[in-house]
């Protein structure tokens, strides 16, 4: 095999790395990169050094490539495509062989596909739209503790989507007055409170004080209501350890579901989340801090759909999804293809939806989507014929905003999800018919009517930022 | 408007659609119809009411596997009732694709 001599020196990166002609493998994981190259480069080249940068290349020759077989090991960029209506970028796809990665590190492969090729100077911008992960390799994930199907069995939530909700104000309550507006909340009609992203465990309320009070709340109203209830405790820490302390303490108490905020945590400390949740028959919640800073971008980060796979391999049984119609960006279509991925076992390419390539996650777990952000009674019909039964529609302000209290919020909401999944299947075309439906409803349940007099004429309508480009 | 309506104490509720008026069977019927055309099989399930809190009730007959009759199922909601004087009855659509339940709401509370 020795056929190959030694040359220092500086090379074409497309000489090695663009292999127009080649095929993928079923094992090969798969990516597709927008790139918008510096004014010069053939985007040939453009592709082969970021193939060559996020796998075996660096930008010179050097002798020891020769003690290895680099084609067995490099990445190649295979495909080049036009961004429609973009004439400044164009897409890249690129095959990397499964044995580049540590199996079950999404941390290993992030390393290598979002690492230092992002700061390359050929590029002007680059973003990862999407990863097609090959089944030999998802076999090798934990995913989800426990998955949509083991959640509604341990929850006991039937045909109808799961209602939460954050407890705001998101900082300064302290424990005790936190806990009576958990209660209040689930008592109500509510199946789940949440801590907010940034409740760890400040000063005006340290966690365990926290988890007491809301324990002794959610374990009331379960016994009062006769129906599961639960409030995602947050154990998001400075430090795995304190991490592990705060779920088993939750966990102490008879808690059934915890929350990380897997971004600003990393993944290396959720993925471990993810495994004690496992071991220990706990829900797991996620929420996405910092996502934005990284998605929201069209010419530069990666793509939340890409989050979202990683997210199903490392490990939650909730994961935030937008909402669509409430206060925060989400196209529709590109929401609904990453719903998709979260909760399907095979997702076909679809680009209308931004799916670049068919995913097969074999038997891994699903993850429950979440919307919140802004939503209220108004928006049910919508988010009804949008997310569907498996889903968290979660609306903070649009249950302890109710003026008569976070009660009669809950039951509100409650009432209307309701009353619309009931239309829904009877047959009625809730987003056409939902003025109807909730006025209907709103006859037997003087809560839902103030909300919906409350809450009319509040819209979110600016358009979205991340189009798809179709 | 202005005026504030307390809650008053929590109410035992029963999980799905049990937000809504006890379902008319009318509207059984068109739930029925519903989780039929899903593919589910519907099942009949019944308990005492102390005991509604905990997963496992009681079975009536066995599930209705591949009974596409609204009608032979509403008879036997009836049946099921008439047998168990003082439970509650919960119509169940068990999802065998999910190995889980597509459904499960209350259809009968005695008393009610």
């Amino acid at each position: 095999m020795a056929k190959k001599t030694y040359q220092a020196g500086v090379k074409d990166y497309q000489s090695t790395y663009w292999t127009p002609d080649y095929i993928p493998l079923d094992t090969d994981l798969l990516a597709c990169f927008k790139i918008v190259a510096q004014e010069g480069v053939p985007p040939e080249e453009a592709a082969a050094a970021v193939a060559a940068e996020s796998s075996t290349g660096t930008w010179t020759t050097v002798w020891t490539d020769l003690l290895t077989d680099l084609d067995y090991y490099k990445g190649r960029a295979y495909r080049i495509e036009p961004v429609p209506g973009d004439d400044t970028a164009f897409y890249a796809f690129i095959a990397y062989p499964i044995d580049l990665f540590e199996e079950g590190s999404v941390v290993n492969v992030l390393t290598s596909l979002v690492g230092n090729v992002f700061g390359f100077k050929a590029l002007r911008s680059l973003r990862l739209e999407d990863i097609r992960f090959p089944i030999a390799y998802v076999k090798t994930c934990g995913g989800p503790p426990n998955g949509i199907q083991v959640e509604r069995d341990r929850m006991n939530k039937y045909g109808r989507a799961l209602l939460g909700c954050t407890i705001k104000p998101k900082l300064g309550l302290s424990a005790k007055n936190y806990g009576m507006a958990v209660y209040e909340c689930l008592r109500g009609g509510l199946d789940f409170t949440k801590d907010d992203e940034n409740v760890n465990s400040q000063p005006f309320m340290r966690w365990r004080h926290r988890f007491e009070f809301v324990v002794e709340a959610t374990l009331k109203a379960q016994a009062e209501t006769g129906e599961r209830k639960g409030h995602y405790l947050n154990v998001t820490a400075s430090t795995p350890e304190e991490m592990y302390k705060r779920a088993e303490f939750a966990k102490e108490l008879g808690a059934p579901i915890i929350m990380h905020d897997f971004f600003t945590g990393g993944f290396c400390a959720n993925t471990g989340l993810a495994n004690w949740c496992r071991d220990n028959g706990m829900l797991l919640h996620i929420h996405r801090a910092m996502h934005a800073v990284v998605d929201r971008n069209p010419y530069h980060g990666i793509h939340f759909r890409v989050l979202t796979k990683c997210l199903r391999l490392s490990g939650g049984d909730h994961m935030h999804s937008g909402t669509v119609v409430g206060k925060l960006e989400g196209d529709r279509e590109a929401t609904l293809g990453w719903i998709d991925t979260m909760r399907e076992s095979f997702v076909p390419e679809n680009r209308k939806r931004g799916l670049f390539f068919d995913q097969d996650w074999g038997s891994l777990p699903g993850v429950l989507p979440v919307a919140s952000g802004g939503i209220h009674v108004w928006h049910m019909p919508a988010l009804v014929n949008i997310f569907g039964d498996d889903s968290c529609l979660q609306f903070g302000g649009g249950t302890l905003g109710h003026p008569w209290g976070n009660a009669a919020g809950a039951a509100a909401n409650r009432v209307a999800v309701e009353a619309c999944t009931d239309a829904r299947n009877e047959g009625r075309d809730v987003e056409r018919e939902g003025k109807e439906v909730l006025t209907e409803a709103a006859q037997h349940s003087p809560e839902l009517k103030i909300a919906l007099e409350t809450w009319k004429e509040i819209k979110f309508e600016f358009d979205t930022v991340d189009k798809l480009d179709i | 408007m202005d005026e504030i309506r307390p809650f008053g104490a929590t109410e035992r509720k029963g999980e799905t659609f049990s937000y809504l008026p006890l379902l008319t069977p009318e509207k059984i019927r068109k739930q029925i119809a519903y989780l039929i055309a899903q593919g589910w099989s519907p099942a009949i399930e019944h308990t005492e009411p102390e005991k509604a809190f905990l997963n496992y009730w009681y079975l009536w007959k066995l599930p209705f596997f591949g009974e596409q009759s609204i009608e032979r199922i509403m008879a036997e909601i009836e049946a099921c009732k008439r047998a168990n004087s003082g439970h509650m009855v919960r119509l169940t659509g068990f999802d065998n694709y999910t190995q889980s339940r597509g459904t499960a709401f209350i259809v009968y509370r005695a008393g009610r």
